[in-house]
């Protein structure tokens, strides 16, 4: 899984059936310290998010595995809401 | 199956049903000389992994669920084991 900032959502009239009634949202992948890190991608949207919160998701198949038994066609899922994140600092490396 | 090291901690309250009580945990997956190789990720904890540790994760879905114990589980990565040490030999 990846954290990740939703920065909006898609609209499509024409998809496949099993995409319908399914929230499409824009997601910029975030690295450890909340900057953008990677390209922004399409994900499915299995837990309620909403423009401008912090989430993760997951990647492959089993994006569509909230969606089961619907086969949904879908390479990557918001599974969850991050409430915050702690990134320790490294520890001093020994001698 | 990557090394990589614990690096923080995630705290969610709206999440699939599927990971319960599950530990989610910010690895950064590392080389053999201990340099961070890739991006950081999530990753579900199955086996009491704190932060600093070095440990094993997998990333692929199936392997991941199966770690959690949970079928049908939306992760895609987990940590499988602790690392006590690495030896390799040239």
């Amino acid at each position: 899984m990846q954290l990740a900032r939703v920065i909006g959502d898609v609209v499509a009239t024409m998809k496949d059936e099993h995409l319908s009634g399914i929230r499409l949202m824009v997601l910029q992948p975030l690295n450890p310290a909340g900057e953008a890190a990677g390209r922004t991608l399409v994900a499915v949207d299995a837990i309620g998010a909403g423009i401008g919160e912090t989430v993760f998701f997951v990647r492959g198949k089993e994006a569509s595995f909230p969606f089961h038994p619907r086969e949904v066609p879908t390479d990557a899922g918001i599974v969850g809401i991050v409430d915050h994140w702690n990134v320790e600092p490294p520890l001093a490396s020994k001698p | 199956m990557q090394l990589a090291r614990v690096v923080g901690t995630v705290v969610s309250t709206q999440k699939h049903a599927a990971f319960g009580g599950a530990t989610l945990l910010l690895v950064q997956p590392v080389a053999l000389d201990d340099q961070p190789r890739g991006t950081a990720l999530l990753a579900v904890d199955s086996v009491g992994a704190g932060v600093h540790e070095k440990v094993l994760i997998v990333m692929e879905g199936r392997a991941a669920g199966e770690a959690l114990g949970r079928k049908g589980a939306p992760v895609d990565a987990a940590i499988v084991g602790i690392v006590d040490y690495v030896d390799v030999q040239e």
